[in-house]
């Protein structure tokens, strides 16, 4: 397991005092965003108190599947991760670019200023760390970093979540990036159930250290942490699922014309949901319109999904008109030529796209299967 | 920081019609302003959209910003209906260049289809403007029709500067004198010393890889030919994800690759 990058030794919040943390973070200006239920899904919006949060609750998952629980305890971080991931916040669904005003026979651009009001990111688990690292590359990090994603990510304050236990959807071991956040925190959190309700609180940054001393927590004593190591231990002994990431990418470029292609086609519905839900995928449309009068205009830059068959189109035609080669194109994306394109897999094991797949494909089972992996043949 | 996605505002210089479908767009272009060979801008047109258009002036005079485009949809429509003192927006240039400077003292053939000739033309302008650099220049450029042929009178100039200029036509019509069939005809005449001849190719994909066929054939190495790739493209930037070809955004890595890059792929239905 990889070390974890804090910048002094853990300390100990008590669960009682987990708003005078979302207190201390309000009042350095931050908006709180944390999960909480709404219509039987835990979703990411603002919260105001712990008490917002889906406090003795509990997610079940299964490809295409996904149902709340009552736990039998008062867990506060009991579950794992919804269709919300914390892409929303950085790279906004819509996201207006300028406005446009003709201006006798000239046009006048106004570049949409970047929004750089201060939100403080509760619940963060180890897979969505990743995903915001990956996206970090491409939007932050690339030549052509993008201001409106920048902006926000600068006026970020992160409060992970070391989990605690696995859902059936979850792999993230099979990329390390969790159960337990190593890095890209300011501030992480793991619940201690045993004895006293509490929580380890690790610190990944100069500001989070200034909140903990704010608060006046505790160091954190060694049976705590012990406790902390071995709840992250056995939720990755634990984790069921498995992608066999052994020469994948070369497995799978392989293989862009196996048939296996046209099965997985045959079952995908084209929806789109599992890139919506993706907390890697980063393809926007970008969309221009125009008022009535034809004198202002604006542009949006939007989500988009490789499942759209306009997606693809040149020439009037889309590219990928089959769906299974849009399939192929997002799973080969996801896991071997984003590697290509930016040195990292593009997909960090969260497990969203087979809990939210309305026709319950998971791409842990495709791959496999394009492995030609005959032990699957029997399964059900 | 300036976002990558807001154009600048340049002006229309002339515009001239090429032929029935295809008009040329010179513009004032920003100070400083410099590309390379092969290079695209994204043409916008407020309100409407976007879209890709390589560079087809000269990159000696980079003050003057040329794109030849055809009329095939909303944006390029509305572009058509510039006039000189418009204005003209534009994002760029993006892209990787065609390179010239292999070509050094090697033999220099440009396969041109359609409207493929037009980003092609600043590495014709590039090869002749340095005569002793590159030993000799042909281009083979194959249009649907005569109707469809580009820059005609400037083809005549640079045969004048000593390029070898092959045209033919998909179909003949009333008074045509030329070859008839596809430009890789053209191709074994064109080629006089495979071993040391640089190839660029531009045009539809299924001519692309017949071209480079063809000159595999003739004995030219497939190292030694580049092709330009064509996808959706929306940003320019290599942040909107469309124009994907396997491990490549053509509008990052490309749209200039060196064949053998990408000549798996290209046989790849809808990859
Ligand atoms: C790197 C590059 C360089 C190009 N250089 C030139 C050039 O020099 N001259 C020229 O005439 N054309 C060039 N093109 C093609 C040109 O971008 C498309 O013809 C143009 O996008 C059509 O836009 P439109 O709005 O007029 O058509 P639309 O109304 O959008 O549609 C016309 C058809 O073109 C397709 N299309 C739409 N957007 C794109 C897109 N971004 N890329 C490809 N196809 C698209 C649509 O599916 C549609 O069927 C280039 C394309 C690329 C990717
Ligand atoms: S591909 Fe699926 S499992 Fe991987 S990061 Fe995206 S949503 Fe999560
Ligand atoms: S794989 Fe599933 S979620 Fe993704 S587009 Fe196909 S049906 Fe929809």
């Amino acid at each position: 397991m990889s070390s974890i990058r804090t910048l002094s030794p853990p300390f100990v919040l008590p669960r009682a005092r987990l708003d005078d943390l979302f207190e201390r973070l309000r009042a350095r200006g931050y908006r709180v965003i944390g999960p909480r239920v709404r219509d039987g899904v835990i979703v990411l919006d603002t919260v105001k108190s712990s008490a917002d949060l889906p406090v003795g609750y509990t997610d079940e998952h299964a490809p295409g599947r996904y149902r709340l629980r009552r736990r039998n305890d008062d867990a506060v971080f009991g579950f794992v991760v919804g269709p919300d991931s914390f892409k929303r916040t950085f790279l906004v669904p819509v996201q207006r670019l300028f406005r446009a005003r003709r201006d006798g026979d000239r046009v006048r651009f106004s570049p949409e200023p970047v929004d750089t009001s201060k939100v403080a990111l509760v619940g963060a688990r180890g897979c969505d760390l990743a995903a915001i690292e990956t996206q970090d590359e491409i939007l932050a990090e690339g030549a052509h970093a993008d201001p409106f994603y920048v902006a926000r990510r600068e006026a970020a304050f992160i409060v992970a979540v070391s989990c605690s236990e696995s859902r059936s959807s979850c792999f993230c071991t099979s990329f390390g990036t969790g159960p337990r956040p190593t890095r890209g925190f300011d501030l992480s959190l793991t619940e201690l159930l045993d004895g006293p309700h509490r929580f380890l609180v690790e610190i990944g940054s100069a500001e989070a250290l200034e909140i903990a001393t704010e608060l006046g927590l505790s160091t954190a004593s060694e049976q705590d942490q012990g406790a902390a190591a071995g709840i992250a231990l056995r939720t990755s002994r634990g984790m069921e699922r498995q992608l066999d990431t052994q020469g994948l990418r070369e497995m799978l470029l392989s293989r862009l014309e196996h048939p296996h292609w046209q099965d997985v086609g045959s079952r995908c519905l084209a929806c789109t949901n599992c890139t919506a839900v993706c907390p890697t995928c980063f393809c926007v449309d970008i969309v221009d319109k125009s008022s009535l009068d034809g004198e202002s205009h604006e542009r949006t830059r939007q989500h988009d999904s490789c499942f759209s068959a306009d997606y693809s189109a040149v020439h009037g035609h889309p590219v990928r008109n089959d769906v299974a080669a849009r399939y192929r194109q997002w799973l080969t994306h996801k896991l071997a030529t984003w590697i290509d394109q930016f040195g990292r897999s593009g997909c960090v094991g969260c497990g969203r796209c087979i809990t939210w797949c309305p026709a319950a494909i998971d791409l842990t089972r495709e791959v496999a299967r394009l492995r030609d992996d005959v032990s699957l043949e029997t399964d059900p | 920081m300036t976002h990558p996605l807001v154009p600048h505002a340049l002006r229309v210089l002339r515009r001239t019609q090429e032929s029935h479908d295809t008009f040329t767009l010179e513009a004032e272009a920003p100070e400083g302003f410099a590309f390379s060979a092969g290079q695209f801008n994204m043409l916008h047109v407020p309100g409407v959209g976007e879209c890709a258009i390589s560079i087809s002036g000269s990159p000696r005079r980079p003050g003057r910003l040329v794109h030849t485009i055809r009329v095939v949809g909303e944006v390029t429509r509305h572009l058509s209906a510039l006039r000189s003192g418009d204005e003209l927006y534009v994002r760029g240039p993006f892209g990787s260049p065609w390179p010239v400077e292999r070509a050094h003292g090697q033999d220099l053939l440009l396969v041109a289809g359609g409207i493929g000739l037009a980003p092609l033309r600043p590495a014709l302008y590039a090869a002749l403007a340095r005569p002793k650099r590159v030993r000799r220049v042909a281009l083979a450029f194959g249009a649907r029709s005569a109707d469809d042929l580009l820059f005609a009178r400037e083809l005549e100039r640079f045969r004048a500067q000593g390029a070898t200029v092959g045209v033919t036509v998909d179909r003949a019509t009333e008074g045509w004198q030329g070859p008839v069939g596809v430009v890789t005809k053209l191709l074994p005449e064109l080629v006089v010393d495979p071993p040391s001849t640089v190839a660029f190719l531009c045009g539809p994909e299924i001519m692309m890889r017949f071209a480079a066929r063809e000159l595999e054939r003739l004995g030219v190495a497939a190292e030694d030919v580049w092709v330009t790739l064509e996808r959706n493209m929306k940003c320019g930037v290599g942040t909107c994800g469309h124009c994907q070809l396997g491990p490549y955004l053509i509008c990052r890595d490309g749209p200039v690759f060196r064949y053998p890059r990408v000549s798996r792929l290209m046989t790849i239905r809808e990859l």
